[in-house]
C-alpha cells in the first residue's frame, strides 16, 4: 500500500509521517505542495508543521494548495485522509472537517505526552483499535483547542464522529476535551496529538500511535 | 514595509572620500577610538568613505573582532594536542566546530549568546539568537538536528524577570518549534547577578556525511556570490544609524526600525531545506550566513579566506525599504540571509533550487583577480579595501588583568558559618525547601513550550541529565549534549569554577551513556575594561583550555560575550560549556533516574563538606563565600569511563548526575522522574552534608541487584569510589532515619513553582 505524505513549505513532521507510514508497513510517498498530483497513493496523510509561516491563521493558506484540490477530489471518492496537528488544521480549513482549531486556553505552546481515548473505531484510521482504547502520544501545539457551535459538536457526538478525546486533564480548552474528529463517513480523519511520534519507545512516549497507521492498510478504496 | 520615496541623498564614493581628506566623521559614535581611525585611514591611504566606516566599525568592534579576548583565547589553541586535534574536521575560526563521529558522519555544534538584544526586546532577541545559531550550522553544510537553550534570569520573583522570562521562552519556542528543531535541553538559573543583564546563550548541533562539509572561502575567479533568502532592511542597524542621521535631513518619512532584529522562522525553514538540496546537488563551492555585521561580516571574510579579490555591486541586494544608504545596506543585520559562492556554469540550476523553495535568490558580484574587495553602489565605487584588513586585521588589546581586591574576602566569608538544620524534622523540610527553590524545581513550564519529538530522533531531552538524538537510523549512531555552568562557583574561583563546569557537562553526557568528544564555550562575562572582569575572563579559559587537555577532548569553538553588566556591576562570570558526546547506538542509553523497582541504589563518587557556592547557601542564606568544590579531573575521566562502559555492557538501569542541590536533589529528581520512590542510606556520617554538599565527580546510578557486584568490581577496577545507598520502589522517597516523603508532596513542591511564578494567562 502507498500512502503519500504532503511537504508544503513550513511542514515540519512530514519524515516523522513518512518513518511511521514504513513501520506500519507501507509505503510512503513524497507529496508536494504545488503539484496537482497524488501519485496514485492509497492514503494521504497531511502532517503537522507551521505550513507557510502560519502567519495568518493556521492551515488557512495550506488549504487553498494546488495538492489540495486533489485531495478534497479524492476525499469525496472515500480516500482515507489523516490530519495531523497543522493537517488537522487544513483540513477544517479545507472544509474537510468541521470546526476550527483555536490558540490554546493556556495561550502557551504546550508539548507533553497526552492521555487519549479511542472513542470510534469506526473510521478508517482507528479500525484496528478497540473502542475505549488508551493511548498515550506526545501533544505539540499552540493551536489546539477545538471549537465549533453547539449544532456541531452535538452533531459530531450524536454520529459518533468524536474519534479521540484527552484524558487526564484537558491541555488547551477544547471543547467536550475532543482531541480529533471524523468526517461523516469516517474517511477523513484528524486530531491534535502526534501518533507518528508514538511509533517506538526508544524515540516516544510508547508505540500506541502505530495503530493509526496500521488501520489504514485495511481501509484503502477497493 | 516600503517607506515613502526620500530624497536621494549625495553617494559618499572612494574618489570623494580621496579628495576630501579633512571631512569630520562621527567614527566614536560607531565605537572606534581615535587609534582605531587612525589606523583605517592609514590602512587606506585616505579617509574612510561612509560604508567603509561602517564595515571598519561593526567589523572591529567587541562582539566581531574579539579584540578584547583574542590573546586570551589563543591559550586555546596552545593547549590543543594533535592527538585532541584527530577527531576535529574543522575548529575555532570556523562558523562552527566539526567532529567525526564514526561511520562516515561528522557532528558540527556550537553555542552563542544573544544577551543583550533578548533583554531589550525578550521575544524577538531570543527567538533570532535561535536562529543565528541555526544558520551558523547550516554554513558547515549540516542539517541542523537539535537545539538547546541555556538561560539566565535575575531573581524568579523580581518584576523585570516576569517581563524577560516568558518572552524569552516564547521566542526560542516559536522560532525554534517553527524551524521543526527538538530543543533537547539547556539550563535555567536565576540570580540577583543577572538582573538587568539576562543570558540567552542558544546552542545548535547539526549533522552531515563528512564529504558534505563547506567551509567559508570564497575561491575561484569568475565564481559568483549569491546572496539568498530574506531581503535585507533597517532592522538590527543599530548603531550606523548615526551615519544615516547625518546624511537624511528630517522630514524625509523614513521610520527609525528597532535595533533589535525581526525574526521570521518560517522563512529560515525554507532556507534550511534549500540550502540542504543546494549541498546535495553540489551547487556551493563556499557559504557564509549573515548573522552579526551582515553583508559587511559575510562578504569580507568570504573574500579574506578566499585566494583573491571580490567585487560587489549592493545595487543586486534585493531591499525591503527604499532609499537605504550603503552602509546601512553593508551593516544590516536582517535576519534569514545566506551567502554562497557558486561556479558560473551552477548559477542557472542553484536559482532554480531557491526558486523551487520560493527563496530570493540574487547574484551580487564576482571573485575577482586583485585582492581587493570592492563595492560598488548606484554605479559608484563606495568600498575599495582589503578584505583582511577589515575581517581579521582588527585592533588586539592586552586589557589589564587584575584580581580585584575584593576577592579575598569572598574566598575568606566561608559558609561554615551558616546555620545548618539539624535534626530529622528539620533536615526533611529542607529537602521539600530546596526541592520547591526556583534553582532547583521543575523546568516544565519552560520546556513544554519546547517541542522536543520532531523529526522522531529525540531518545532524551529534558529533565534528563544529557539531551540525546540519534543521528543514523539504521545504525542507531547517536549524539548527546550537555550544558553547563555553575556560575558562583566561577566568581569564587574563576579557574576552578569554569572546570567545575566542564566537569559537570562532561559527567552529564557521561552519565547517558555516551562517551565525551568534544567542547563548545560561551563565555557571558562582564566589562573587559574592568581588570577584575579580565582576570576572571583569563582565569576561566585557561582553566577551561587545561581542564580539555587533561580530559583529552577539544574545544572546537565558542563565543566570547563581555559587556554583560547594569552600570558598573557585572554578571556573575558565567563561562557556559558545552560538551558533545557520541554513543554507537542510542538504544544503549542509561535513561534519567529510578526506572525499575527493586534495583540496587549505588553512589559513585565522594561527599566531602562542601558548601561553598552550593545551591543550599545561595537559597537558604543568601550567601555567596568561601572555596567551590574541589575539582578532579583524573577522577572525573575515570568515572565518565566507568559509566559509558557500564552503558555499553548493560551493567546500570537508570542514572542521575550529582550538582545543584547535592544528593537530596539527585534522590528527589531521580524518583520524581522515574516516578517510583526509594529507600536509601546516607554516605556521610553528618547527614546534612550527605544531603547537600555538591561535591563534584559524583553520580547515581542503579542496577538489577544480580548485577550489583559486577557494576561494583567495575568500579574498583577504574578506581571510582562506589558505595551501596539502597533499593528502588515504593511511594515514597525514604532517607536514613528522616520520615519518608510521599511523591506526591515532592512533586507538588518541585513541580508548582515556576507555574505559580508565571502563569499568568492574559487577562480578557
Amino acid at each position: 500500500m502507498r500512502i503519500g505524505v504532503i511537504t508544503f513549505p513550513g511542514t515540519l513532521d512530514d519524515v516523522d509521517a513518512a518513518r511511521a507510514v514504513r513501520y506500519a508497513g507501507a509505503e510512503p510517498v513524497s507529496l508536494w505542495h504545488a503539484d496537482h498530483d497524488l501519485a496514485g497513493v492509497d492514503a494521504v496523510v497531511v502532517p503537522g508543521g507551521f505550513s507557510y509561516g502560519d502567519y495568518l491563521r493556521a492551515g488557512a493558506i495550506a488549504s487553498l494548495a494546488p495538492i489540495m484540490t486533489e485531495v478534497k477530489d479524492a476525499a469525496r471518492r472515500g480516500m482515507p485522509v489523516l490530519g495531523i496537528c497543522n493537517g488537522f488544521q487544513i483540513l477544517c480549513e479545507a472544509g474537510l472537517l468541521p470546526g476550527a482549531l483555536a490558540r490554546n486556553s493556556g495561550l502557551h505552546f504546550v508539548c507533553r505526552d497526552q492521555r487519549l481515548r479511542i472513542e470510534s473505531t469506526a473510521t478508517a484510521w482507528t479500525g484496528a483499535a478497540t473502542a475505549g482504547q488508551e493511548i498515550l502520544v506526545p501533544l505539540k501545539s499552540g493551536e489546539g483547542r477545538f471549537v465549533a457551535d453547539a449544532d456541531t459538536v452535538a452533531r459530531l457526538e450524536g454520529e459518533g464522529r468524536v474519534v479521540f478525546r484527552y484524558l487526564g486533564g484537558n491541555p488547551n480548552g477544547a471543547l467536550a476535551d475532543i482531541a480529533g474528529i471524523s468526517s461523516a463517513d469516517g474517511r477523513v480523519v484528524g486530531l491534535m496529538p502526534h501518533p507518528e511520534h508514538a511509533i517506538d519507545p526508544l524515540t516516544g512516549p510508547s508505540d500506541d500511535g502505530l495503530v493509526l497507521f496500521t488501520s489504514v492498510l485495511g481501509a484503502a478504496v477497493g | 514595509m516600503v517607506a515613502s520615496s526620500p530624497a536621494v541623498p549625495a553617494v559618499d564614493t572612494v574618489e570623494l572620500a580621496a579628495a576630501s581628506p579633512d571631512q569630520p566623521q562621527p567614527y566614536r559614535e560607531l565605537g572606534l577610538k581615535d587609534d582605531e581611525y587612525e589606523r583605517i585611514r592609514s590602512i587606506l591611504g585616505r579617509r574612510p568613505t561612509d560604508a567603509e566606516l561602517a564595515m571598519y566599525s561593526v567589523m572591529w568592534s567587541e562582539h566581531c573582532s574579539y579584540k578584547s579576548s583574542k590573546v586570551h583565547l589563543a591559550y586555546f589553541g596552545e593547549k590543543t594536542t594533535p592527538a585532541m586535534r584527530q577527531k576535529m574536521l574543522a575548529g575555532i575560526g570556523e562558523n562552527a566546530g566539526v567532529v567525526d563521529i564514526g561511520d562516515g558522519w561528522a557532528v558540527t555544534f556550537k553555542v552563542e549568546s544573544h544577551n543583550h538584544p533578548s533583554y531589550v526586546e525578550p521575544f524577538q532577541g531570543a527567538a533570532t539568537g535561535v536562529g543565528g545559531i541555526v544558520r551558523d550550522i547550516m554554513a558547515m553544510g549540516a542539517r541542523p538536528i537539535a537545539v538547546a537553550d541555556p538561560l539566565r534570569f535575575g531573581p524568579a520573583d523580581a518584576p523585570d524577570t516576569a517581563r524577560v522570562l516568558p518572552g524569552v521562552v516564547a521566542g526560542v519556542g516559536t522560532y525554534g518549534n517553527s524551524l521543526g528543531l527538538p530543543n533537547i535541553g539547556g539550563e535555567v538559573v536565576f540570580d540577583a547577578g543577572y538582573a538587568g543583564n539576562p543570558l540567552v546563550n542558544a546552542l545548535c548541533v547539526g549533522a552531515m556525511r563528512t564529504e558534505d562539509l563547506h567551509l567559508a572561502f570564497a575561491s575561484g575567479t569568475g565564481n559568483l556570490i549569491v546572496l539568498f533568502g530574506a531581503r535585507t532592511g533597517l532592522d538590527g542597524i543599530g548603531g550606523v544609524s548615526v551615519l544615516a542621521s547625518e546624511t537624511f535631513s528630517d522630514g524625509t518619512g523614513r521610520k527609525k526600525l528597532p535595533a533589535v532584529q525581526v525574526g521570521d522562522p518560517f522563512t529560515e525553514k525554507v532556507l534550511i531545506e534549500c540550502c540542504l538540496e543546494l549541498y546535495h546537488a553540489g551547487l556551493v563551492v563556499g557559504i557564509q550566513d549573515l548573522g552579526g555585521a551582515g553583508l559587511s561580516c559575510a562578504t569580507s571574510e568570504l573574500a579574506s579566506a578566499g585566494d583573491g579579490g571580490m567585487r560587489i555591486d549592493l545595487d543586486a541586494v534585493p531591499l525591503r525599504a527604499s532609499g537605504m544608504t550603503a552602509a546601512e545596506i553593508l551593516s544590516s543585520e536582517s535576519q534569514e540571509r545566506m551567502c554562497a559562492v557558486v561556479r558560473p556554469q551552477d548559477v542557472e540550476a542553484f536559482l532554480a533550487v531557491c526558486a523551487k523553495w520560493d527563496v530570493l535568490a540574487n547574484v551580487i558580484g564576482e571573485v575577482v583577480d586583485g585582492g581587493r574587495l570592492v563595492i560598488t553602489f548606484r554605479g559608484e565605487t563606495v568600498v575599495d579595501v582589503p578584505p583582511r584588513t577589515v575581517a581579521h586585521d582588527g585592533p588586539v588589546y592586552e586589557r589589564p588583568v587584575r584580581r580585584g581586591p575584593g576577592q579575598d574576602a569572598l574566598v575568606a566569608d566561608v559558609p561554615d558559618r551558616l546555620p545548618r538544620p539539624s535534626g530529622r524534622a528539620a533536615l526533611r523540610a529542607e529537602i521539600l525547601r530546596m526541592a520547591a527553590s526556583p534553582n532547583l524545581c521543575s523546568r516544565a513550564w519552560v520546556t513544554d513550550q519546547y517541542d522536543r519529538y520532531v523529526r522522531g530522533n529525540t531518545t532524551s531531552a529534558q529533565p534528563a541529565d544529557a539531551g540525546m538524538v540519534r543521528v543514523d537510523e539504521v545504525t542507531g549512531r547517536g549524539i548527546a549534549v550537555a550544558t553547563d555552568c555553575n556560575a558562583r562557583f566561577v566568581a569564587l574561583d574563576p579557574y576552578a569554577g569554569a572546570q567545575l563546569a566542564l566537569a559537570e557537562a562532561y559527567r552529564n553526557v557521561a552519565t547517558s551513556g555516551a562517551v565525551p568528544l568534544a567542547v563548545s564555550d560561551c563565555l557571558n562575562f562582564g566589562s573587559p575594561e574592568d581588570p577584575h572582569v579580565m582576570w576572571q575572563f583569563q582565569q576561566a579559559v585557561r582553566g577551561i583550555a587545561d581542564g580539555c587537555a587533561l580530559l583529552g577532548i577539544p574545544v572546537t569553538g565558542g563565543n566570547v560575550s563581555f559587556y554583560n553588566q547594569t552600570g558598573d556591576r557585572a554578571i556573575l562570570p558565567t563561562p557556559v560549556v558545552g560538551v558533545l558526546g557520541v554513543i554507537d547506538d542510542v538504544a544503549r542509553r542509561v535513561p534519567s533516574g529510578f526506572v525499575r523497582d527493586g534495583d540496587t541504589v549505588v553512589l559513585l563518587g565522594d561527599t566531602r563538606d562542601e558548601l561553598g557556592g552550593s545551591e543550599w547557601a545561595h537559597h537558604v542564606h543568601g550567601h555567596l563565600g568561601g572555596r567551590p568544590p574541589a575539582v578532579d579531573l583524573a577522577a572525573e575521566h575515570r568515572l565518565a569511563g566507568l559509566l559509558a562502559a557500564s552503558a555499553a555492557r548493560g551493567l546500570v538501569t537508570g542514572s542521575h548526575d550529582l550538582s545543584d542541590g547535592g544528593l537530596a536533589q539527585a534522590l528527589v529528581e531521580a524518583c520524581l522522574v522515574g516516578g517510583r520512590g526509594a529507600r536509601v542510606e546516607l554516605p556521610h556520617p553528618d547527614a546534612f552534608v550527605a544531603l547537600f554538599a555538591e561535591s563534584a565527580g559524583r553520580v547515581l546510578v542503579t542496577a538489577a541487584p544480580e548485577q550489583v557486584d559486577d557494576l561494583l568490581a567495575a568500579a574498583s577496577t577504574a578506581g571510582v569510589p562506589a558505595h551501596v545507598l539502597g533499593t528502588t520502589g515504593g511511594p515514597a522517597l525514604a532517607v536514613g532515619p528522616l520520615e519518608p516523603l510521599p511523591l506526591p508532596a515532592l512533586r507538588s513542591a518541585w513541580e508548582g513553582t515556576l507555574p505559580a511564578l508565571f502563569d499568568h494567562p492574559v487577562p480578557g
